[in-house]
């Protein structure tokens, strides 16, 4: 019987011929990423060692990566008190795969782990952050877990009793039009699984849209598959795979590329013609909540936001600054923009996206998760409706449960910026 | 037999029940008071300590979806709640067994605020209405982990058995 994907690599990761979803297995960790909240990991991964004797010393501080992108700089005394208890903690283990503040290497994590070459494909990465499935995009077996779950995998260098997911095959044929995005597609592809539709699964990309698709729009859809409840999203690794890794990520080594077997067994098989969508939105308080764009659109806007591990990327930016040259963001609405990474913000720079935007009006801040889960800056008042590039639009999501906050793509933020209401890209702005 | 003393209704995500806003409060014996906080007359009673240990929270379906954040299992497992839910999203549902919170996944649940519940293996009797409701095995692969009382636990042993069988 032929495996999937994830069925694959976690064969590898624990030395065996075959598995098949149900199993229940340890598998090696490649990699194990945190962000400020390393620090509640810290602390759980001494109580593990607490009265042991034993050397409480992680399994491998080459696998262990901690990026600070929640609360950049900090906002808090608190943070900064979490921030300097990780420093400390990274200087003592050995762990150099660490991103302080900085503006040379720093910014979200799930766009420094690839950006760095910390994923391969065929590896297993592990995550304190729901969005660990991202990295699904380098045909890596990527996925969430817990503080705890991490401080026993710094211990272990394994993740204990993981049941092998099944896996929805989701075959992606046609050619986006134009103003249409890899985001439109998950969207979509959520509405229609819903929020819980794919709860402990695993959805594996397929098709010509897919194969087409560059690294960044691959990030994109394996990024929000969690929204629909999936364990993680994976795209098998192609040529594309391999010319991101080396000429962006700077990967010398020898990758480890491979698909799913031909005659791999699928929980369920979804075909989505993307030639046929049109951009979507989805509105408040459900990720699952979508709909096309012409059923909201006019809607008034207080704040756009484009950025996050979603869509602050390179290519985000440069159709939002495409859709801005030469306009104004309108009068009654707040513009934010947040690059992914430094690097990233350091190439808008470059092609001078960053003065488009400054000069259309809109804010551009330093990389990080800013807004997105209303921990830092970007905070809504009471009634305020959001429009965001983001991936969640929970009830008290930006900082106030008495404002809404509907998710969109680039395209569409960037045309809604100029008119403050939520507006079709292929209608264009005023 | 315990009593229902909150209900909330489907995909209550973690930012409900924790919002981000107080992620920088990571201890699990400071979230407690950070707990469904948008629910302001809940909160204040967690707050002041005035539910008695197993008191019921009855969610829907999807409950914790969202963030993988675990302050929003450890502000729930401080004041010893157990959360009965249509079912429950991965990450929550493995970080509440991680740290011990007790979980009861209740596919066809019907409950209200004031009900008391009883369970047995099988099932939730509502004492109010006389109805009784099946319950879903939690994943099997994790009941060791139940049975020790937490991946804290579950880990030290581990550890300290590979020691021993070194003979270190």
């Amino acid at each position: 019987m032929g495996m999937t994907m994830v069925e694959k690599i976690l064969a590898k990761a624990t030395n065996q011929a075959a598995v098949k979803a149900g199993d229940v297995l340890e598998p090696r960790v490649d990699m194990a990423m945190s962000h400020e909240n390393g620090a509640l990991v810290i602390n759980q991964f001494s109580e593990i060692y607490k009265d042991t004797g034993l050397d409480a010393k992680v399994w491998d501080p080459d696998k262990i990566a901690i990026i600070f992108d929640h609360r950049v700089p900090a906002e808090s005394s608190k943070t900064a008190g979490n921030q300097k208890k990780i420093r400390d903690f990274v200087a003592k283990q050995g762990i150099a795969k660490f991103h302080d503040i900085r503006g040379d290497s720093g910014g979200i994590c799930h766009q420094i782990l690839p950006e760095f070459g910390y994923v391969r494909p065929g590896k297993v990465v592990v995550g304190t952050d729901s969005h660990t499935t991202s990295h699904g995009a380098l045909g890596a077996f990527s996925f969430g877990i817990g503080a705890t779950e991490m401080a026993a995998v710094w211990a272990l260098g394994r993740v204990l009793n993981v049941e092998v997911p099944g896996t929805i095959k989701v075959v992606c044929e046609g050619k986006f039009k134009r103003h249409v995005a890899p985001k439109d597609l998950i969207l979509h592809l959520i509405g229609k699984l819903t929020a819980e539709g794919a709860n402990f699964k695993v959805i594996e990309f397929h098709g010509p849209a897919i194969e087409q698709m560059s690294t960044s729009g691959r990030q994109v859809i394996c990024n929000m598959t969690v929204e629909a409840g999936a364990t993680s999203g994976i795209v098998p690794p192609d040529q594309e795979t391999r010319r991101y890794l080396q000429e962006e990520a700077g990967v010398k080594d020898e990758l480890d590329i491979f698909g799913p077997d031909a005659d791999a067994v699928y929980d369920q098989a979804i075909t989505i013609n993307v030639s046929k969508l049109e951009p979507q939105i989805a509105c408040p308080h459900t990720v699952d909540n979508v709909k096309p764009i012409k059923e909201v659109a006019g809607i008034k806007i207080n704040q756009i936001v484009i950025g996050s591990c979603t869509n602050g990327r390179l290519d985000d930016l440069a159709i939002a600054a495409k859709i801005l040259k030469g306009k104004k963001v309108a009068r009654q609405t707040r513009m934010l923009i947040f690059p992914a990474s430094t690097r990233i913000y350091l190439q808008a720079l470059k092609k001078g996206y960053v003065t488009t935007f400054m000069e259309a009006g809109a804010v551009v801040m330093n990389s990080g998760c800013g807004p997105c889960l209303g921990i830092h800056q970007g905070a809504l008042a009471d009634g305020d409706v959001a429009l965001a590039t983001t991936n969640r639009n929970f009830k008290g999501r930006m900082g106030n449960p008495n404002a809404e906050v509907y998710l969109c793509s680039p395209a569409v933020a960037a045309a809604s910026a100029i008119n403050g209401v939520i507006t079709d890209p292929r209608k264009g702005g005023k | 037999m315990a009593k229902v003393v909150f209900k909330v209704g489907d995909d209550v995500s973690t930012d409900i029940i924790y919002p981000g806003r107080f992620m920088a409060t990571v201890l699990p014996t400071e979230t407690p008071q950070f707990a469904f906080i948008d629910y302001p007359e809940f909160n204040a009673k967690v707050k002041n300590k005035e539910f008695p240990p197993q008191s019921i929270i009855v969610g829907g379906k999807n409950f914790g979806c969202g963030s993988s954040r675990e302050q929003a299992a450890s502000c729930l497992k401080g004041p010893d709640f157990v959360v009965v839910a249509r079912n429950f999203s991965r990450i929550f549902l493995q970080n509440a067994i991680n740290l011990g919170l007790k979980m009861v996944i209740c596919p066809t649940i019907e409950a209200n605020e004031g009900d008391e519940l009883e369970f047995s293996a099988e099932q939730v009797i509502n004492k109010n209405s006389g109805k009784s409701f099946a319950i879903e095995a939690l994943p099997k692969a994790r009941q060791v982990i139940i049975d020790a009382g937490g991946l804290i636990p579950f880990t030290r042993k581990l550890l300290l058995d590979t020691k021993s069988s070194r003979g270190i």
